[in-house]
C-alpha cells in the first residue's frame, strides 16, 4: 500500500498539467493564503481595538465559542446554495467558498489579537500612559508588540483550519488538493486519495513551519525568553573583600 | 512646588477616595504620603499627573493649574515610578530607559547615551544595557524604572510604593541609593508608601493620611515622631518612637575609649594580651573593624569565620540612634565607632550615650507651630 502511494506521489506525470499536483498545491496554498490574509486584515485591527478599549468583549467570546460549533462542510454547502445562484461563472463557487474560509479563520485570529492585548501587563500599560503616551502610541509601542506572540498563534491556528477546510472546498469545485481526495474516492483509487491527504498534511506542516520562523523573527526575545547567552562581566566578582562581621549603620 | 487645593475624588459608586485634601509639596524636597491601605494615597498621587481626574479642587505645579495644561505635556514633565516598575518586556533595558527621550524626538544615539548614563547613575552595570526586563531581579527592575522616569530630566517625580515589592535588604539598598541620587538631583518628589519607617527615612516632609484621603498630619519626620497629633497618627507611627527619633539627632564629639586591636591571623597569645574584659576587636589592614572575638576561645590564629556576628558600627558625628545601637548591639558592650573612611577610632558604652541624651534639650519640643 505504502509502496503504491509512494509510486503515485513520485510519478512525474501526476505532478504536471493544470490538474497536476504542482498546480493543485499552488491553488490550495493560494486560496488559503488569500483567505487568511483577508481574515487577518479584519480580525487583527478588530481584536486590537477590542483589547485596547474593552468595547465589544462579548463579541470575541461568543464568536470563538460559535466558531468551534460550526460544521465547516455544512456552512460551505449553505453558502454555495445561498450565494451561488446570485452570481455567474467561477465566481459563483469562488465567492462562497472563499467567504467560508475567511469566516473560519477570523475567530482564532480575533481571539489571539484580543487576548494578546488584554494580557499586556497592566503596569506596563500604566507606565506608558504615565509617561505621556496617547492611546495610539500605547497600542503601537507597547500593546501590539507585546501581543505579537498570541497574534501569531491565532494566525497559525487560523491557517491550519483554512488549509484543512480548503480541502473540502473541492466538493464545490474550488480545486486544490481536495480534488485528489474526491476524485480518488469517486474511482476507488486509494493511492490517489491517500496521497491527497498526505499532501494536505505536508502543506499544513510546511506552512506552519514558515509561520513559526516568521514568529521567531518578529517577536521580541524579551517576550519569548530566548536570550542570547551573554556572559556579562561582573566587575565586583572576586574583588570583594571578606565582609566584616560587623554591620555598619550609615 | 506642587499644591493641592481642596482636592477631592469621588467615584460614581459613592466612594470618597480623597476628600478636600490641601497640602504643599515644596520644590526640591521629598514629600511622603503615608497611610493605611485604601486611604487614598495612590488616588492623590495619580491626580497630579491626571492619570485620575479630580472631581473637585485644583492641583497646581509652580503656579500652573494642572487642569489647564495639555495632558501629554504635563506627563512628559513628570517622572512616574510604580510598584512593579512596569517595564516594557519587549524592549531592552537601554530602550526602556530611552523611551521618553525618544518620544520627545531625540535621535537614537543621544537617547541611548543618556540611557547608559542613567543606568550607571542608578547603580547598574553597563552590561545590563542589552538585557531584557525578564532577565533582571525585582530590585534591578525597580532601578531601571527609576532610571526610565529620570531619562528626560523631569523636575517632578511621582513614586507609588516603588520599593514595596522587593525584599527588605534590597529595599534598604534602594532607599539609600535613592536618597543619594536625590541629594545630587534635588527633584520635587511626591512619594507614596504604606510603610511608616520608609516614610520617616525618606521624607523631608511626611503627610499622614487617614481613610478617605483626609490629611491627619503633615510635618517633618522628627517632629512627627515627637508630636503625633492624635491617637490615629500615634498608632500608625508605631512603637519605639523615642528610639527612632534619635535618628534625627546628630551626636556630639564623644570622648571615646581607646582599644588595643589585633589583625586577622593573630595568635591566641596576642589576642589574650590585647583583650579587655575578655573581648578584643579585630581590624583589617586599613584599621576597618571586622568583628569582636572572645580571647578565651581563641585556640588558633584568628580567621574571619571565628568572629562574632551581630554588632553594628556607627560613624563619629552620625545620628545618636546609630551610636546607641552600636553600644547596645556589641557583644563586648563597647560600641564600635569609625571615622568617615570607616577606620576604627574608639569605643563608647551605652550609659555614655544615654547621659548625653538625658542632658540634651529637646529641640523638637520647641516652636511647634512654626514647624507644623
Ligand atoms: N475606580 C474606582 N472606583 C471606586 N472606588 C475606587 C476606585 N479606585 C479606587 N477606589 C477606592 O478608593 C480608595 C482609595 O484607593 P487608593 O488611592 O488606591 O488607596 P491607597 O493607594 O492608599 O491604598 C479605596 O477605598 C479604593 O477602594
Ligand atoms: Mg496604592
Amino acid at each position: 500500500m505504502i509502496n503504491r502511494i509512494f509510486a503515485w506521489l513520485t510519478d512525474g506525470a501526476h505532478w504536471q498539467g493544470y490538474d497536476g499536483i504542482a498546480a493543485r498545491l499552488i491553488e490550495h496554498l493560494g486560496y488559503s493564503l488569500i483567505a487568511v490574509l483577508v481574515a487577518a486584515l479584519i480580525a487583527i485591527p478588530l481584536g486590537l481595538y477590542i483589547g485596547h478599549t474593552g468595547h465589544g468583549r462579548f463579541l470575541v467570546v461568543n464568536l470563538a465559542g460559535a466558531a468551534r460549533a460550526i460544521p465547516s462542510l455544512g456552512l460551505l454547502l449553505l453558502a454555495v446554495l445561498w450565494l451561488g445562484p446570485r452570481f455567474n461563472g467561477d465566481i459563483a463557487f469562488l465567492l462562497p467558498a472563499g467567504l467560508v474560509l475567511v469566516v473560519l479563520a477570523i475567530p482564532p485570529i480575533l481571539s489571539g489579537a484580543y487576548a494578546g492585548v488584554e494580557g499586556v501587563d497592566p503596569d506596563a500599560r500604566d507606565a506608558a500612559k504615565g509617561m505621556g503616551m496617547g492611546g495610539s502610541q500605547v497600542l503601537r509601542h507597547v500593546e501590539l508588540p507585546c501581543a505579537l506572540p498570541l497574534i501569531m498563534s491565532g494566525i497559525r491556528a487560523g491557517t491550519m483550519q483554512v488549509i484543512a477546510t480548503a480541502t473540502i472546498a473541492a466538493v464545490v469545485g474550488l480545486g486544490g488538493l481536495g480534488r485528489f481526495l474526491i476524485d480518488g474516492l469517486a474511482v476507488r483509487d486509494t493511492p490517489q486519495t491517500a496521497s491527497g491527504a498526505i499532501l494536505v498534511a505536508l502543506l499544513a506542516l510546511s506552512v506552519d513551519m514558515v509561520l513559526a520562523m516568521v514568529q521567531a523573527l518578529i517577536v521580541s526575545r524579551g517576550l519569548t525568553g530566548r536570550y542570547k547567552r551573554v556572559k556579562t562581566f561582573d566587575p565586583d566578582a572576586g574583588v570583594t573583600p571578606p565582609a566584616p562581621a560587623l554591620q555598619h549603620v550609615a | 512646588m506642587i499644591r493641592f487645593d481642596s482636592v477631592s475624588k469621588h467615584y460614581p459608586d459613592g466612594t470618597k477616595a480623597v476628600d478636600e485634601l490641601t497640602f504643599e509639596a515644596p520644590t526640591g524636597q521629598i514629600t511622603v504620603l503615608v497611610g493605611p491601605s485604601g486611604c487614598g494615597k495612590t488616588t492623590s498621587l495619580r491626580m497630579i499627573n491626571r492619570m485620575i481626574e479630580p472631581s473637585g479642587g485644583r492641583i497646581w505645579i509652580d503656579d500652573q493649574d494642572t487642569s489647564t495644561m495639555d495632558e501629554t505635556e504635563l506627563r512628559r514633565g513628570i517622572g512616574y515610578v510604580i510598584q512593579h516598575a512596569g517595564l516594557f518586556p519587549h524592549r531592552t533595558i537601554v530602550a526602556n530607559i530611552a523611551t521618553v527621550p525618544r518620544l520627545l524626538g531625540w535621535n537614537r544615539a543621544r537617547a541611548e547615551a543618556r540611557a547608559l548614563e542613567l543606568l550607571e547613575r542608578v547603580g547598574l552595570p553597563a552590561g545590563f544595557a542589552r538585557r531584557y526586563p525578564a532577565q533582571l531581579s525585582g530590585g534591578e527592575q525597580q532601578r531601571v524604572g527609576v532610571a526610565r522616569a529620570l531619562a528626560a530630566d523631569p523636575p517632578v517625580m511621582l513614586m507609588d510604593e516603588p520599593f514595596s515589592a522587593v525584599d527588605p535588604v534590597v529595599r534598604e539598598q534602594l532607599q539609600d541609593e535613592f536618597l543619594r541620587l536625590q541629594g545630587d538631583l534635588g527633584k520635587t518628589i511626591v512619594f507614596v508608601t504604606h510603610d511608616i519607617d520608609e516614610a520617616i527615612k525618606l521624607g523631608d516632609r511626611v503627610a499622614v493620611l487617614r481613610a478617605g484621603g483626609h490629611l491627619a498630619q503633615l510635618a517633618d519626620p522628627a517632629y512627627l515622631l515627637a508630636h503625633p497629633v492624635d491617637d490615629f497618627v500615634a498608632d500608625f507611627l508605631g512603637k519605639d518612637r523615642g528610639y527612632r527619633a534619635l535618628s534625627f539627632q546628630g551626636s556630639p564629639a564623644f570622648s571615646l575609649t581607646q582599644e588595643q586591636t589585633v589583625p586577622l591571623g593573630a595568635t591566641p597569645a596576642q589576642a589574650a594580651g590585647a583583650a579587655r574584659d575578655g573581648w578584643v576587636l579585630v581590624v583589617d589592614a586599613s584599621r576597618r573593624p571586622l568583628g569582636w572575638i572572645e580571647s578565651g576561645r581563641v585556640k588558633s590564629p584568628i580567621k574571619p569565620e571565628m568572629l562574632h556576628r551581630g554588632g553594628t558600627v556607627a560613624t563619629v558625628g552620625g545620628p545618636l540612634r546609630n551610636v546607641l545601637d552600636a553600644a547596645l548591639s556589641s557583644p563586648s558592650r563597647r560600641g564600635v565607632m569609625v571615622d568617615d573612611e570607616g577606620a576604627f577610632v574608639g569605643t563608647i558604652r551605652a550609659h555614655e550615650v544615654l547621659a548625653e541624651i538625658e542632658e540634651r534639650a529637646r529641640p523638637e519640643l520647641e516652636d511647634q507651630e512654626a514647624r507644623a
